[in-house]
């Protein structure tokens, strides 16, 4: 991982004002052309850092750094992460129902992000927006922006958008569960698209609990849990020998598709720790199966092997 | 569109109908009341009794007699009253319209111009000193009768301080035609309206404080943020354009209840010859025809409003647009 990563997060935390911590130094990168997926189960705070990098968290005080093309964006003041925020780092949401205003068209709230980031006028907007729709593979697009949220079919919507969030050729995205709201099929469309867009050489960030997501459209997969970086490195090493108990019990969960159906699934015992109960130690040591005294000791995420990275004592050098 | 449309209209036709004769009902078949004696009048001849009863065909059954009422109001338009010496009834609701209405417009222009400001205002700074102060004061607004508030700016503004220079502009109590003096016309209007602008203000802000509070913590409001708006736009235009579609219904029916004389008291204090008081001397003097007439001029108003309402909401909402005809 180089010095000139395009999103550098490093040990990013986050307070409530009233103190508890609800990050609690979180750090990777992301490289141009390269898509990194960000797992974890909820609460584990995976959309709270896409957050951050969004400068989206009123109220919530952040420390740590987060550069993106070598400038920190914790503590920026919100008119300069105004300029950043739709022109060159945008975000995709998780339902495209609630996330466009129900209230205008689709085609004017996308013209609505170009105006804002680009001197184009109405007409010249609109052209833009017909060919950006067009790009994501929606049927008569010109009419499509004319259209209402609630008049689209979820995957048009959610093409919608990735239009928008793209049509300030953003240099960062950020997808937040993108296709959660979404059928399979339509699942599959979207990620092709987003991998297309990461071709283009965009960086993504794609936040998901969902491991066969990560395996379609990731090149990096980061592993969170109860707001700290577990495990992270390229998705294919990752999926094929995980290194931390954590990932390994979450791949294990996955139902095989070949081979004997397994009696049961297994489960990873327990609950996740919640802010307060947080364990100083290791933050999985509770429900670990490894759980060792010197986990009492919160492990750093230290480098294995080139390109990988986990934070656990059965690693230490 | 064209049937939808149609199919209003119908609608407003058969709820005003419903109204009349309702109305009619009320005032001229009650049993063991005479309709003809209260025309007439207290005290009023048998010559001029029998004239009456003629004239409204009281001595017939029921049916022609609400026919023979409603020709009266909007046909031939000469129900006469008897009570106010032979005045005629439709003229005179006709001539106190303009009246209300300019009364009602300048309120709403004042109430909506506030309440915009203070609800937006407070809920950009929600819990603050300042928020709280305005819901403190859209409260005390709100509980303020508005008889007892236009007497006392009439006390202030008329007799204790009318020679100070702060009101020494403000003209005797009554109203002044926009067409003979426009400046009159304002001045006259300027501080009536005022009075009854206070209470609505206090309302609608307090409503359009705990809309925009809600809708801003819509997904919706995320994206407009992610997207690089500035808080002003996303206030306005996103969180605005989310939040008064309560605030534009309640409006409309207030606006139209107040056109149709509900402005009454303000009306009667500031000595306004508006609907509003032409309905309280009606119902003083227990003029039935003035009451008859009053009644379905307030009514055709707050119908014809609900329409405008429902017409402005579809143009809002694109959601309804499609609700309303199916697709």
């Amino acid at each position: 991982m180089g010095a000139e990563a395009l999103l550098d997060i490093q040990n990013l935390k986050l307070d409530l004002p009233d103190g508890r911590r609800l990050l609690e130094g979180v750090s990777f990168q992301v490289q141009v052309g390269e898509a990194l997926g960000v797992v974890g189960e909820s609460g584990s705070g995976k959309s709270l850092t896409a957050m951050s990098v969004m400068g989206l968290l009123p109220g919530l005080r952040a420390s740590g750094q987060i550069v993106f093309a070598g400038q920190d964006l914790v503590g920026l003041p919100d008119k300069s992460m105004r300029k950043l925020r739709g022109a060159r780092i945008a975000m995709i949401f998780q339902d495209p129902m609630t996330a466009f205003l129900p209230v205008r068209s689709i085609g004017a709230q996308i013209d609505e992000q170009i105006r804002l980031h680009q001197p184009l006028n109405r007409r010249e907007a609109r052209a833009r927006t017909v060919q950006l729709l067009g790009r994501m593979g929606v049927p008569d697009p010109a009419m499509a922006a004319k259209r209402y949220p609630h008049q689209l079919s979820g995957g048009l919507r959610q093409r919608a958008m990735i239009a928008m969030a793209l049509s300030c050729s953003p240099d960062l995205l950020i997808a937040d569960e993108p296709t959660t709201a979404l059928d399979v099929t339509v699942q599959a469309q979207i990620l092709t698209l987003l991998r297309e867009i990461r071709d283009e050489g965009a960086g993504v960030m794609l936040i998901t609990h969902d491991m066969g997501v990560v395996a379609q459209a990731c090149t990096h997969v980061a592993v969170m849990y109860s707001g700290l970086v577990v495990e992270r490195g390229p998705v294919r090493d990752v999926l094929d020998r995980p290194l931390h108990p954590y990932t390994q019990a979450l791949l294990a969960a996955i139902p095989p598709l070949e081979g004997p159906r397994p009696e049961q699934l297994p489960t990873i015992p327990g609950q996740p720790p919640t802010p307060e109960n947080r364990p100083s130690g290791c933050v999985f040591a509770p429900r670990c199966s490894f759980v060792r005294p010197d986990c009492a000791v919160r492990p750093a995420l230290i480098e294995t092997e080139e390109g990988r990275r986990v934070a656990c004592v059965l690693y230490a050098a | 569109m064209i049937a939808a449309l149609l199919s209003r209209i119908g609608q407003m036709a058969l709820v005003i109908f419903g109204i009349s004769v309702l109305v009619f009902c009320i005032f001229f078949a009650t049993p063991g009341a005479d309709p003809t004696a209260r025309i007439a009048g207290r005290g009023a001849s048998p010559q001029v009794m029998e004239r009456v009863r003629a004239e409204y065909g009281f001595d017939r059954p029921l049916p022609v007699q609400y026919m023979r009422m409603m020709e009266k109001l909007f046909v031939s338009r000469d129900l006469t009253s008897f009570v106010n010496h032979g005045q005629q009834v439709v003229p005179e609701v006709a001539s106190a319209a303009p009246v209300t209405l300019s009364l009602v417009l300048w309120a709403a222009f004042f109430w909506v111009i506030g309440s915009l400001g203070i609800g937006i205002v407070s809920a950009v700074m929600r819990d603050s000193w300042v928020d709280r102060f305005l819901m403190v004061l859209g409260l005390v607004g709100l509980s303020m009768p508005v008889f007892w508030l236009g007497e006392v700016v009439n006390l202030f503004t008329q007799s204790r301080w009318h020679d100070t220079w702060m009101f020494r502009w403000v003209p005797p109590l009554g109203y002044v035609p926009l067409t003979e003096n426009p400046l009159g016309w304002a001045r006259s209007l300027l501080l009536p309206s005022l009075t009854l602008a206070v209470s609505f203000m206090g309302l609608y802000a307090r409503i359009l404080r705990s809309e925009l509070l809600s809708a801003m913590g819509e997904d919706s409001i995320r994206t407009a943020r992610a997207k690089g708006a500035g808080p002003v736009r996303v206030w306005l235009w996103h969180g605005l354009r989310l939040s008064w579609l309560s605030y534009v219904s309640l409006f409309g029916l207030d606006f139209a209840q107040l056109l149709g004389g509900g402005a009454l008291l303000t009306e009667v204090v500031f000595a306004l010859p508006g609907v509003g008081r032409l309905t309280y001397q009606a119902l003083a003097t227990l003029d039935l025809p003035l009451i008859m007439a009053t009644v379905m001029y307030a009514a055709i108003f707050v119908v014809i409003a609900n329409a405008l309402v429902d017409g402005i909401y579809a143009l809002l909402d694109p959601r309804i647009r499609e609700g309303q005809h199916g697709r």
